[in-house]
């Protein structure tokens, strides 16, 4: 469902376009072998080509061009066996070359689509525009001095592959719903960590609004957002400012914005008078990057199963709903822990344990997956132990309580509090017998045709026997006597 | 293509380089002089003829991905006019 803005003049639909920036996972730069980490000590990570000293040369990391192409198949993209680097021509401190080595005409990757998973299970086809390869600049602290700026380049020449959409999305949810599953096929695919609050990933965020049916309006550029709350937040004010300024009659300028998150407004970033013409031209320094298809297939047979393949197996072999599998498939752990536990077990009674009870107890405790005390082996124990009729489901529920609490192991859980199931026929029968005798009216009542009444002699009788006795017993043994 | 004045002074803008007003019109003139030599390249029939990117025969060269250099922040902050803590300390840049 698109956005629609109610204005004094009708609707207005939103029209969204991202640029994601995604840090490529290699250990050192895109031209250079210093270390690519992230956290180090200022300036530690530097060599003489990432401070662009005097007379020093670019030399092409190769773990860059075999991300870039990993992503490319990944997002269904043509690859460009040809490309090539230019220079983006701009002055800023924390630009020592006063140029990004970027891709501009030809890039390595060209038009791809993604599928987003909106809620309901519905999902909708996002086009990709390409994937280029570039350097990031150094990074700048603004509030350590009053009247100097700090200037840390361990960041400069760290290889990134800036992701471009077509302007596909209608609404802050499309567009969240976007980052995700660019996150999670990149972190699929092991060719960038996806870590926004590192700033691994960011996006910059075209926003601009039109009647329905029209063409595309202008468009507000939002630089470096890291994080998906304040992305939607930001194109819902950006997107209702620029409604009200049409509104009132006056025209939006093209023009980069910021969002500023502690007000939760944006503001002009660069004045139209300053507009940056970048003079993009190719780098004399660096020839073009060249592949043949041998290389990207070895990469494409090297691949693993991605988000949209695993959900439709999940689906169509395993037999889940499509919104349990969309949950299980977002985060690759997810899917990895889901996996591990489903193994030679009942897939849906894995995923309702796992969405169910797992996801339950890490919300309620703020832990992430990798830090939850039950791992995989011990839930599908678990699972082994409802399934041989060992507890029932509600025992189960007791035993990971305590398993969560404890980090102890299912079996030895219901061995040291005796909760195992009963299913003596004897002991069963006798509970029965008490209960029917001392509810006769209750009785009557189920005989004279008031069959729900049957859910009410299980629960006693689970109840006599502390929730114990096999639900299948009891109901094989309590349904001939209350028929009589 | 033509320069005149007004475009000068952007492009010299741009690149950070500071020109008097009375050179403005000279320097349209010689940058004018270049374009045109320039264009007569234009004049060389060039269909079918794939674009040249190297005078040398040789190919993009690729480095295996290893942690190589770095490591000497004393070297690479030691031109800087101003420093701290490893940083370089520029003149406050105002967003």
């Amino acid at each position: 469902m698109g956005m629609i803005i109610q204005g004094a003049t009708g609707d207005w639909e939103v029209v969204i376009g991202l640029e994601i920036h995604a840090q490529v996972t290699s250990k050192s730069k895109l031209f250079s072998g210093s270390s690519a980490a992230y956290g180090a000590e200022p300036n530690s990570q530097v060599s003489f080509i990432d401070a662009a000293m005097p007379g020093m040369l670019p030399v092409f990391n190769e773990m860059a061009v075999e991300q870039a192409v990993r992503t490319g198949l990944g997002l269904n993209a043509k690859i460009n066996k040809f490309s090539v680097f230019d220079r983006k021509n701009y002055f800023y401190a924390d630009l020592p070359q006063g140029y990004q080595i970027s891709q501009y005409l030809q890039p390595i990757v060209g038009e791809g689509k993604i599928i987003i998973d909106l809620k309901e299970g519905e999902t909708r086809e996002i086009g990709i525009t390409r994937l280029h390869l570039e350097q990031d600049a150094g990074k700048s602290l603004h509030d350590q001095s009053p009247n100097q700026t700090f200037v840390d380049l361990n960041r400069s020449g760290v290889p990134l592959m800036e992701i471009v959409s077509e302007p596909d999305m209608r609404s802050p949810e499309e567009a969240a719903a976007y980052v995700k599953k660019i996150r999670s096929i990149v972190r699929y695919l092991g060719t960038c960590d996806g870590n926004m609050e590192e700033g691994s990933m960011r996006a910059d965020v075209n926003v601009s609004v039109r009647k329905p049916g029209e063409g595309f309006g202008t468009r507000c550029e939002m630089k470096n957002i890291n994080s998906v709350r304040f992305m939607q937040q930001a194109i819902i004010y950006e997107a209702n400012r620029q409604v009200d300024i049409l509104e009132a009659g006056g025209t939006v300028d093209q023009e980069t914005r910021l969002y500023d998150p502690d007000k939760g407004e944006t503001r002009s970033l660069r004045s139209k008078e300053e507009a940056h013409d970048y003079r993009y031209f190719p780098d004399p320094d660096l020839l073009p990057l060249e592949f043949d298809d041998a290389f990207i297939e070895k990469i494409r047979a090297d691949l693993p199963e991605l988000p949209d393949d695993k959900k439709n197996r999940f689906i169509e072999e395993m037999g889940l709903t499509p919104y349990d599998a969309g949950v299980l498939v977002a985060e690759k752990e997810v899917a990895e822990y889901f996996e591990a536990v489903a193994e030679g077990r009942d897939s849906k009674l894995s995923a309702n344990w796992v969405i169910g009870e797992l996801f339950g107890h890490l919300n309620r405790t703020g832990k992430a997956l990798a830090e939850s005390p039950v791992k995989a082996k011990a839930l599908g124990e678990l699972i082994d132990l409802i399934k041989d009729g060992t507890i029932s489901n509600r025992i189960a529920k007791e035993v990971f309580e305590e398993m969560f609490e404890t980090g102890k192991k299912a079996a030895d859980i219901v061995e040291e509090k005796g909760l195992k199931q009963v299913s003596d026929t004897g002991a069963i029968e006798a509970a029965i017998d008490e209960v029917i005798a001392a509810n006769p009216d209750k009785v009557a009542e189920y005989r004279g045709g008031k069959d729900k009444l049957f859910g009410f002699f299980m629960g006693q009788v689970m109840k006599a026997t502390q929730g114990k006795a096999n639900p299948g017993v009891v109901t094989g043994i309590l349904k001939p006597k209350l028929d009589g | 293509m033509s320069l005149d004045k007004a475009t000068v002074a952007k492009v010299a803008n741009l690149a950070r380089i500071k020109i008097v007003e009375k050179d403005l019109e000279p320097m349209a003139a010689e940058l004018n002089n270049i374009l045109g030599w320039v264009e007569q390249l234009g004049e060389v029939d060039t269909e079918n003829v794939e674009p040249m990117t190297s005078v040398a025969e040789m190919r993009l060269r690729w480095r295996a991905d290893e942690v190589t250099d770095g490591g000497y922040v004393e070297d690479v902050v030691a031109n800087a006019p101003s420093r701290e803590d490893g940083f370089f300390a520029v003149p406050k840049v105002i967003e």
